[in-house]
């Protein structure tokens, strides 16, 4: 009875709505978006955890844009669009870079990765997010985030490329 | 907030009472240049006190990885004290948890070191 009440506040919480930034290749973006992801799930519904672990994913995406994308590039451009449904909140982060190799992300939790000191972006942001979609090409990354309402436990996840 | 670190000896051991975020960046600069400059000095048995760290980024985990292995490959040893839930819940979900020697009482920690 308890969590469906939480479910309607949700659903309430959640009015149609689209946001978008066009930011520079910087380590200021990965704050700003951070923080706007951040106030965007509060403002959404989602609890503080919830709204924890969205916000740190968008924190990684933006990383990867900025850092691994864009490679700091001033000339190039990261796009950021936030938009909520009465059952998603669906962020899209996208680089002007040359398209992340997905064949080339090791597997963070194999043994022989564990004491490497990077790699684990992506398996963040697949451990956070409901859905993820990653569409590489030859003109950047785009990454799309899922969280549902109400969609599975924290945790779940259903990645897809 | 960005972090913030001091420093202080206990029975030979050097503790780094850690504050704020560790990450990309500043944080983990702070962190990397910290470590060095212990070792520069020979003190290799550090302990990270992170009850203060209210966050961290796969930048941060991969400097806490390094500081480690770091600190490892020179004869020392590195441990961490006092996790977040936030922190401790990154460990475990990155199976670095039982990589790191984690302690959650600073005495037992100090007695732990070799």
């Amino acid at each position: 009875m308890f969590r469906v009440c939480g479910v309607i506040r949700k659903i309430f919480a959640m009015t149609e709505q689209r946001v978008s930034y066009m930011l520079d290749s910087t380590l200021e973006t990965v704050d700003s978006a951070e923080q706007a992801a951040s106030r965007i799930a509060a403002e959404a519904g989602f609890d503080d955890e919830e709204v924890m672990r969205i916000a740190m994913a968008v924190r990684e995406a933006a990383v990867n844009a900025v850092l691994h994308g864009n490679a700091y590039d001033p000339g190039k451009k990261v796009s950021l669009a936030f938009e909520t449904t009465r059952y998603d909140l669906v962020i899209t982060i996208r680089d002007q870079g040359r398209g992340l190799d997905l064949d080339k992300i090791p597997d963070p939790l194999a043994p022989e990765n564990l004491l490497k000191t990077s790699g684990r972006g992506i398996f963040l942001i697949r451990s956070f997010m409901d859905e993820v979609h990653i569409h590489p090409s030859l003109t950047g990354t785009e990454i799309k985030l899922v969280k549902h309402v109400h969609g599975p436990a924290a945790g779940g996840k259903e990645a897809s490329q | 907030m960005s972090m913030k670190t001091s420093n202080r000896q206990v029975d030979g051991v050097t503790i780094v009472d850690c504050s704020g975020r560790i990450t990309l960046g500043e944080g983990s600069v702070t962190l990397r240049d910290t470590v060095r400059e212990l070792l520069s000095k020979g003190q290799k048995r550090i302990l990270l006190n992170l009850g203060e760290v209210n966050y961290i980024d796969s930048s941060g985990i991969g400097e806490l990885v390094s500081a480690f292995t770091t600190v490892r490959n020179q004869g020392g040893e590195l441990k961490l004290l006092k996790l977040t839930k936030k922190v401790h819940d990154l460990l475990q979900i990155t199976k670095l948890y039982t990589v790191f020697d984690v302690k959650d009482d600073e005495a037992a920690a100090i007695k732990s070191f070799n």
